[in-house]
């Protein structure tokens, strides 16, 4: 493990960027591109940091940025790839940066072609549950029983698991990660830097906004979702599946899950259910499913 | 000058258009292609993946899974500072149209074969120009091709255009569906050696995605600036004016090939009546000039090789010598006749005077034989000795007109 002490002072993600206080994927990118470095180029489709970057002509991020539309995040990061091999460019780390709504959604069909070809770069999506930048509205990745304006009576389907349907795509690797572990994160990205072929990462960044929860609380909701078991750490890679973090304590049984209510009362969003005993136990249920199926995999996988 | 050609590297062949725009890509040593198969484009990406996996071409080929990420991959190739290139057709056109803007607007000098089919619904591969019209404001070059040669060509000298540092912008050059597409005629193909001297290897001087030199390029902008970056689209857009007839000239030095700069003209110079159309369309009506000459009709025809820019000089120029203007539209603009009529109309207008008649044609791959051209001048002449100024008509329409 790595401690922040460790990590390289330089900021690739500059101070005066114009995401909102608490903003967990703006920890996140920081921490990602203290990972990769300098030697990255990142490709970012409509989501909340094309806004964060801050207007023209100025920018807050120190590496080479191309906007794209929002369904084109795989797609142009494979361009850019394949045009840097073109011109003999090595080590370079192409990096999609997206949003849940531009990788679950609009923009899966494109991040499945390029993980089918192999394409080489790493897709990074972080992950908050809802589609941030239009206002809130409900994503493939909101959780079953939140509010989002697009169901006010909270969300009648689970989220869809991005982070299997990419394991399955049988690329070389495939992690989940958490903005409220900084050095779980740095250690992912670090170790995908030095992999060739397509990479995925998904991070649950905690939106004070969206979930409902104060500003200074980021942290500590995102430390809720992996004590609850809700968020799972965990990393693949060659062939191999290990849970990482608290995930791994939970899963060798050092640290006992809490209950999920524990993560879900302090968020707003979920108040439609927060007294519906049915729908907690739905969640619980899905939460224990997801556990016995990522423990079988990891067996199988051995 | 034959010497000069002589000495070339070349070789003819008898190909058809879609293996002549192949073949330009390979001429034209382009970096990065991504790609998607329809129905009639796909033997270009073909015959370009063939060159790239029996290494007759160097280039990195993404097998895109879209439309759509064919153009977001060539978006981002380009911005990586290398030459990119697809193609496409129709419904992949459209599915790109987002994408079009993205490329144009972010100045990225991409050139792309469109081979002209239909839209649907109903499903229909025959040509129509209603796919590549539609794209019309995207701030892409449109060219359209007459002849296979012709579409070999263009792809080069579009590449020289596109990349001048006062113009970067994307241009796509159009081919007829199975007319050029599938047909096949002898086409002069160059060797790289011999392309490199007229177009050199791509640089990117306004911006590309450089770590040692680090820029954002696409975040959000005031309409303080937006307002000015679409103009100076407009303004590159003048350039390809200037530019490209030089450019032209000078590649008819090298390689001896002449296709026009903006317009050709057939017979025009003593004509009194004057068929205006693009590609294919042109070239039956030289066949339908050449019969009504015989019957001492005054008719010349002038090809509209470029689209956008639209060649506004070139048409005053003829229509002030002549009396009358006829346009062939493959196109429809549902609701005010068709794109060609409409920007014929509007290029002369407070210029001369001259009567223009419109006339769609060939609309889902509909034949169009210079027997059908010369019934549209006999029609436009009994218009105009009725004293009509304009008029856009259906051709051959089988229901009533209400
Ligand atoms: C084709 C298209 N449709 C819709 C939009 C509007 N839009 C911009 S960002 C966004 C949501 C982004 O959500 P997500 O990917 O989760 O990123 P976040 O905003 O949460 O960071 C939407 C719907 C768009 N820009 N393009
Ligand atoms: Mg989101």
């Amino acid at each position: 493990m790595v401690s922040i002490r460790d990590m390289p002072k330089e900021e690739l993600l500059l101070p005066g960027h114009a995401a909102c206080p608490g903003c967990g994927a703006m920890i996140a990118l920081r921490y990602a591109l203290k990972a990769l470095g300098k030697r990255t180029i990142m490709c970012v489709p409509a989501c909340c940091t094309s806004v964060i970057q801050g207007l023209y002509p100025h920018t807050s991020i120190a590496v080479p940025v191309l906007n794209i539309a929002f369904a084109a995040a795989a797609s142009t990061a494979s361009g850019i790839s394949a045009g840097l091999k073109a011109r003999n460019v090595e080590d370079v780390t192409v990096l999609a940066w997206a949003g849940d709504g531009g990788t679950y959604d609009i923009g899966i069909q494109a991040l499945s072609g390029a993980a089918e070809r192999g394409d080489d770069i790493i897709y990074a999506c972080y992950d908050n549950n809802a589609y941030g930048n239009t206002g809130i509205q409900r994503s493939g990745a909101t959780p079953y029983g939140a509010w989002t304006t697009t169901t006010p009576t909270g969300k009648k389907e689970h989220r869809k698991p991005l982070e299997l349907i990419m394991l399955e795509h049988n690329i070389p690797y495939v992690a989940t990660a958490c903005s409220a572990f900084p050095d779980d994160l740095y250690m992912k990205f670090k170790k995908a830097r030095k992999i060739k072929g397509p990479r995925f990462i998904l991070i649950l960044s905690p939106c004070p906004i969206a979930w409902r929860f104060p500003s200074w609380s980021t942290v500590e909701i995102g430390k809720l979702a992996v004590k609850s078991g809700a968020w799972v750490l965990w990393e693949y890679h060659n062939g191999k599946l290990e849970f990482t973090g608290w995930s791994k304590l939970i899963a060798e049984g050092k640290l006992k899950k809490i209950p999920v209510i524990e993560y879900l009362k302090h968020q707003g969003r979920f108040k439609p259910i927060l007294k519906d005993e049915k729908a907690i136990n739905e969640i619980e249920r899905r939460i224990n499913d997801y556990w016995k199926f990522m423990k079988a995999l990891k067996e199988a996988l051995k | 000058m034959l010497g000069k050609v002589k000495k070339l590297g070349k070789k003819t062949l008898v190909i058809t258009g879609n293996y002549a725009v192949a073949y330009a890509a390979k001429s034209a040593r382009v970096e990065v292609v991504a790609a998607y198969p329809i129905t009639p484009q796909t033997s270009i990406v073909e015959k370009i993946a063939e060159f790239v996996e029996t290494g007759l071409m160097n280039a990195k080929y993404i097998r895109v899974e879209s439309e759509h990420s064919a153009m977001a991959a060539c978006v981002g190739a380009s911005a990586a500072g290398a030459r990119a290139f697809t193609a496409t057709s129709s419904q992949g056109l459209a599915y790109m149209h987002e994408m079009l803007h993205w490329a144009a607007r972010a100045r990225l000098p991409i050139v792309m074969a469109v081979v002209n089919r239909a839209m649907a619904t109903p499903w229909n591969i025959w040509s129509d120009h209603q796919d590549s019209m539609s794209q019309r404001d995207t701030g892409w070059i449109q060219f359209y091709a007459s002849n296979n040669q012709e579409a070999y060509d263009t792809v080069i000298q579009a590449y020289r255009l596109c990349e001048d540092e006062d113009i970067y912008l994307p241009a796509f050059i159009c081919l007829d569906a199975f007319i050029l597409s599938h047909t096949s005629m002898p086409v002069t193909i160059h060797d790289e050696e011999d392309v490199d001297k007229f177009l050199p290897k791509y640089e990117a001087r306004h911006w590309k995605l450089d770590v040692d030199n680090p820029v954002t390029n696409g975040n959000i902008v005031t309409p303080d600036h937006y307002y000015e970056m679409s103009w100076s689209m407009d303004e590159s857009m003048r350039y390809v004016k200037k530019k490209f007839p030089e450019i032209c000239e000078e590649y008819k030095e090298l390689f001896g090939q002449w296709h026009g700069v903006f317009t050709k003209g057939y017979k025009i110079d003593d004509a009194e009546y004057v068929i205006i159309a693009p590609g294919t369309l042109f070239e039956e009506s030289c066949v339908a000039v050449d019969m009504l000459r015989e019957n001492n009709v005054p008719i010349g025809a002038l090809k509209l090789r470029v689209y956008r820019p639209f060649p506004s000089e070139d048409i005053i120029s003829v229509a002030r010598k002549c009396k009358m203007l006829i346009t062939l539209d493959r196109a429809l603009s549902y609701g005010f006749n068709g794109p060609i009529f409409n920007d014929v109309r509007s290029a002369i207008y407070g210029e001369t005077g001259t009567p223009v008649f419109g006339y769609a044609v060939g609309l889902g791959g509909r034949d169009v034989t210079f027997n059908d051209i010369s019934s549209i001048v006999r029609d436009a002449t009994l218009k105009l000795e009725k004293g009509l100024h304009s008029s856009f008509v259906y051709y051959g329409l089988k229901v009533g007109e209400k």
